[in-house]
């Protein structure tokens, strides 16, 4: 096995995803087989080839530093859940 | 009226012949007979659109899509309908400010009808991966749309629209377009603005248009294509007219066939149909060369890495607090992140963040994403040495035509795989194309791909016009949806 119940659960802990023991289970022998599948990358030596995170020649994005205008903060807050027209509210944090 | 191109009806509109409040019309008219059957709407504006093309009818005006109603996939921010990416986590969700294609697309005339299905977070090939309803196919029931464009693909197959927009990371244009048998383009990363599209993996995504012949396709992506300062990732490029490309004959065009995309598991019918098609790109003048891409295969795995680890990160911020649905009962900050991430996605979902987690996840990153960005250098590699050889590279979209909802719906892997011809594209940045190019004995449409370097979809446009012009298949239309 690439992957075991254990690593599933920590990952799943991490990407604060819940998930039942059967969840589980069944999710552990699908990301087995896949990772079973991408091993087929270590078949290629890639000693010295730069890594791709971007296909274009870009390199920094900038603008002029001025102020410009941003988004009100009713329009901000409106998709929301839960907010008290100042901010968004969510459960107490520190107990 | 529902099937006219955008071509024939900008010609009729400026002869005063129709009305865009008639065009509004005969397409809600088209909508209500056949989307229970082809299930392509999250959302539709019917009183917008209408109040619209009478404002349209009143003012005149010149834009290039002036009074002619589109739709969008649900993937893209829209300030005046919901934006659901077709997912539970996002109901209701109305986003408080338009994506710059949609204001491209406002601002060239065009009405915007509503918003499409697709597959939750546009992951998926088949479009069985939206919370809300699974589209099929026009040309069959209960076949498969594809994906993850699915529903903005049969809309236009279906006449429900006369083009949309769609959103392209590993063929999610392209694999829908060939299935449905309507034209697709996913434009050179960086063509077109991603502000206001909703993130899957942000270095692969890319929106495009989806439409009826390849001339709407150039006119469309006149509209869309540009730099845009709230995409740093736009690229500053001046846009040409598109539709100046098509012209007849292919003399000096070079065309390639990489042997890889001709290997095992293609069906026999979809080789026939674009084998077909490059000999109909000779008889326009082409000169038909062999070139070799030879990582392909490595492409799956390179991009069932790269999209779930960028995936994982994007998808970070649907936690409950700033939009969307939350699982009001949690009583502290953690589970609510969890319940609510745990209820509001679906397993698809669910199954890419966990793989992207752990490619990032210590100990791992080398291994996995690492190993992933640098054999994409090398599938980048291929693509640049074979356009030293030739001017565009033709292959077939999907290794089969469309195949019944349901069908290796419990084995993700064997879905991954068939997304090998177009992965490609987007780990590369090239622009790539779907065009018809014939049927199968089923009578389900097969498309022929078409990629280029950087930049070139000029080139990708003119090819795919002159098949068009000879392959006599852009006037079907599906059967027994009238």
């Amino acid at each position: 096995m690439k992957i075991s119940k254990q690593e599933v659960e920590r990952v799943a802990q991490l990407a604060r995803l819940d998930m039942s023991s059967g969840e589980v289970e069944k999710m552990t022998g699908q990301l087995d087989s896949i990772l079973r599948y991408v091993a087929k990358l270590d078949e290629l030596d890639t000693t010295g080839v730069a890594v791709t995170t971007h296909t274009q020649d870009v390199v920094n994005a900038f603008r002029d530093d001025e102020v410009r205008d941003s988004l009100p903060r009713d329009k901000a807050l409106a998709a929301g859940p839960r907010h008290n027209d100042e901010t968004f509210v969510v459960p107490k944090v520190i107990g | 009226m529902h099937n006219l191109t955008i071509g024939a009806i900008r010609e009729q509109l400026s002869r005063k012949e129709i009305t865009s409040t008639a065009l509004v019309e005969s397409v809600l008219a088209r909508i209500d007979a056949v989307d229970e059957r082809i299930k392509a709407y999250l959302n539709l504006d019917r009183d917008g659109a209408l109040a619209a093309a009478e404002q349209a009818d009143k003012d005149g005006g010149s834009g290039l899509l002036h009074g002619i109603p589109v739709a969008v996939k649900d993937v893209l921010c829209t300030r005046n309908m919901p934006t659901t990416c077709g997912s539970r986590i996002l109901e209701g969700f109305i986003a408080p400010y338009d994506a710059t294609v949609i204001e491209k697309l406002h601002n060239a005339g065009a009405i915007i009808l509503g918003k499409l299905a697709m597959d939750e977070f546009a992951m998926g090939s088949t479009n069985e991966n939206c919370a809300f309803q699974v589209p099929e196919n026009p040309w069959k029931a209960g076949y498969v749309t594809g994906g993850s464009s699915g529903g903005s693909a049969a809309a236009v197959a279906a006449g429900e629209c006369f083009a949309s927009l769609g959103s392209d990371t590993g063929g999610s244009i392209r694999q829908p377009a060939s299935l449905c048998g309507v034209v697709g383009l996913k434009p050179t990363y960086g063509r077109v603005s991603r502000y206001g599209l909703v993130a899957f993996a942000s270095s692969l995504d890319q929106v495009g248009p989806l439409t009826r012949d390849v001339f709407d396709c150039a006119l469309m992506m006149n509209v869309i294509s540009g730099h845009d300062e709230r995409d740093s990732t736009s690229i500053r490029r001046d846009v040409p007219d598109f539709t100046t490309a098509l012209t007849d004959g292919l003399q000096g065009v070079r065309v390639g066939i990489p042997r890889e995309y001709f290997g095992e598991g293609l069906d026999p019918e979809v080789e026939k149909a674009v084998r077909g098609g490059i000999d109909m790109l000779r008889e326009a003048g082409a000169e038909i060369v062999d070139v070799s891409l030879p990582h392909t295969e490595y492409c799956v795995a390179v991009y069932y890495l790269i999209a779930p680890a960028e995936a994982s990160s994007n998808l970070a911020r649907f936690d409950g607090v700033r939009f969307g649905y939350r699982d009001m009962k949690a009583e502290s900050l953690i589970d609510m992140y969890r319940q609510t991430r745990s209820q509001g996605f679906g397993d698809e979902v669910k199954r890419r963040i966990l793989i992207g987690t752990y490619a990032l996840s210590a100990g791992y990153y080398d291994a996995y994403y690492k190993k992933a960005s640098q054999v994409r250098t090398l599938i980048k590699d291929d693509f640049a040495a074979a356009f030293d050889q030739c001017d565009l590279v033709v292959s077939p979209v999907t290794p089969t035509p469309a195949w019944k909802i349901g069908e290796n719906a419990d084995d993700p892997l064997a879905l991954y795989l068939s997304d090998i011809l177009t992965i490609s594209a987007n780990l590369a940045g090239i622009p790539g194309l779907s065009v018809p190019c014939g049927f199968s004995s089923d009578g389900l449409p097969i498309g022929m791909q078409m990629q280029a370097a950087h930049f070139n979809e000029d080139i990708l446009l003119k090819a795919a016009w002159n098949l068009e012009q000879r392959a006599g298949v852009v006037d079907k239309k599906p059967a027994g949806l009238d």
